[in-house]
């Protein structure tokens, strides 16, 4: 019984450079023996330093990379398969880190489009799909525009859009913040937020900020193309040494927290945000007074 | 300012003009740059003014804008039309030192400059009044007949209005790298212009690489969206002919009717 939307079984991935004479000159592995299973309507968060394989993760769910060992299915389709190839690519939307690279038409509303069009929707329904997908981004005020005189967080909200309009059952963000400024990055987040919480659809979070990944219903942590850690965001982020082995810092409230329990303070592990340490901290004191200054 | 940069300069209005189907305006004006260079007399031209005149007016598009477009040629003008007055064998009107100017010579002068002027004014309404893109798709359908022999028009469309997209991004990043070097010492602006070239090639090298890499970048973006060519692929917004687009056909007739008829009747 397949209930998982995606599910990779021990997943071997290898870059294969070749010389000049078209002889493979080195090959570097990028992942070995990944497993993952995601069940629709999950927000799952993959987390990792650069080079740790997670992009390369990310296009294996999509098709857009085949597996060298292993398979990947998606929603029932072995990625393998090429003759249904666009229908994973259908249901494993995709969104890039680059929000220029990915942008293709130069109306924004062209741009939602383009998927639609591509799959062979009829005119009518692109309209409305555009119309829906802009909406829950909030960018439908600026269909007419010119994507070149969005900010960075609107461009990659128009991407989402754009493959929120193919009507996907599961969105892969591949490092969707990487380029933008705070601001920018907290808008994208919560699209993506929203269309799991509104809509249902599965997301999948490529990133390396820990900030965005709290939300999400369970974390991995990938390592040098292997997962090595798993759990709950608040699981995760007890393991505060061991993050920090991987090249990864926890968000400054739960280090904050680490440090304080190290200290001697009687915390709880993995605190996520400001309100929670405050809580706990009001407890400490006994709790009594109501003094916030 | 770089991003306002947009090739063959739109000037954004509502007129019947801008809302013509971009396929009858590419006839229109391949219509009227063939009666331009078919049909010579001075008829022929008081009847193009008159054409022009209209369409101009209709356009609501500001004339100095059009008489920008002739500026760039200016020059050319100037340079096509004394050489044809001095050097046109004929009847001399009058001559000093060694210029000779003719009759047939002044009346060259004066049909070449009319046609250049009128070449450009008649093209310059069609890209003011129209969109790249609009352009970029009424060539895809216009030229759609073109498949049966294997002239891949859609590709070449696409090819046109990612390059549209592109530009004012890669001009953006061209002057990110020239103040990158400009701060490390890089002179753009000194020297002759064989320096000047040289200095370029420092520029020209990360600029390919990054549109290579943008390039890369683009295509796995466009086949995740499911892009595979033309077949089988709807649009978003489908050209189709409507009623002032059939009027337009009509007076485009008309025009070439009454041109043909003066040429008949040798006004």
């Amino acid at each position: 019984m397949q209930t998982e939307i995606v599910k990779g079984t021990d997943i071997t991935y290898e870059y294969v450079h070749y010389d000049e004479n078209g002889k493979v000159d080195f090959s570097e592995t990028a992942l070995r023996g990944v497993s993952l299973d995601v069940r629709p309507g999950q927000f799952i968060a993959i987390l990792g330093h650069n080079g740790s394989g997670k992009s390369t993760l990310a296009k294996q769910i999509n098709a857009l990379l085949l597996p060298s060992t292993g398979t990947m299915v998606v929603d029932g389709h072995d990625t393998k398969d090429a003759s249904k190839l666009w229908d994973i690519r259908q249901t494993a939307g995709m969104v890039f880190q680059n929000p220029d690279n990915q942008i293709i038409a130069s109306v924004v509303e062209e741009d939602v489009g383009f998927g639609p069009e591509n799959m062979g929707v009829p005119t009518k329904e692109i309209w409305h799909r555009v119309k829906r997908s802009l909406k829950a981004v909030g960018m439908w005020e600026k269909r007419g525009e010119s994507p070149n005189r969005l900010s960075g967080g609107q461009k990659q909200r128009v991407a989402i859009a754009g493959v929120m309009a193919m009507e996907p059952k599961c969105i892969i963000l591949d490092e969707p913040t990487a380029m933008l400024d705070p601001g920018g990055r907290k808008e994208v987040i919560d699209a993506a937020l929203e269309l799991n919480r509104e809509r249902g659809i599965t997301v999948i979070l490529i990133t390396h900020y820990m900030e965005e990944v709290i939300k999400a219903d369970r974390v991995l942590v990938m390592d040098r193309g292997k997962v090595v850690l798993t759990g709950t965001p608040r699981e995760v982020f007890s393991k505060v040494e061991l993050l920090r082995k991987y090249r990864l810092s926890v968000p400054q409230v739960t280090q904050l927290g680490f440090e304080l329990q190290k200290a001697g303070l009687d915390l709880p592990d993995g605190i996520l945000t400001i309100q929670e340490l405050v809580t706990e901290l009001k407890r400490l004191r006994g709790g009594s007074d109501g003094n916030q200054d | 300012m770089l991003k306002d940069i947009t090739l063959g300069q739109y000037y954004p209005g509502d007129s019947i003009i801008h809302r013509l189907d971009p396929r009858v305006k590419l006839l229109g004006t391949l219509v009227f740059l063939i009666t331009l260079f078919v049909f010579g007399s001075p008829g022929a031209y008081v009847l193009a003014s008159i054409a022009l005149g209209v369409v101009i007016s209709v356009s609501t598009v500001p004339f100095r804008y059009m008489v920008k477009g002739l500026r760039a040629i200016f020059l050319l003008m100037v340079i096509t039309a004394l050489f044809n007055l001095f050097l046109t064998p004929g009847t001399i009107l009058f001559s000093f030192w060694r210029f000779r100017i003719t009759e047939e010579g002044l009346r060259m002068a004066i049909h070449m400059i009319f046609r250049l002027s009128y070449l450009i004014l008649g093209s310059s309404i069609m890209t003011l009044t129209t969109t790249p893109n609009q352009l970029t798709d009424g060539l895809e359908t216009g030229l759609g007949f073109l498949k049966k022999i294997h002239v891949p028009v859609h590709e070449v469309s696409m090819m046109m209005s990612i390059a549209l997209r592109f530009i004012p991004i890669l001009m953006d990043e061209t002057s990110k790298i020239m103040r990158a070097q400009e701060a490390r010492g890089a002179n753009f602006s000194e020297g002759g212009i064989i320096r000047r070239a040289k200095a370029l090639v420092p520029l020209l090298v990360p600029l390919f690489i990054s549109a290579f890499r943008r390039a890369n970048d683009l295509a796995m973006a466009m086949e995740a969206r499911g892009y595979h060519g033309g077949e089988g692929r709807t649009r978003m917004k489908p050209l189709s002919y409507h009623r002032k687009d059939m009027v337009a056909f009509a007076v485009m007739a008309l025009y070439v009717l009454c041109q043909i008829g003066m040429k008949i009747l040798k006004l």
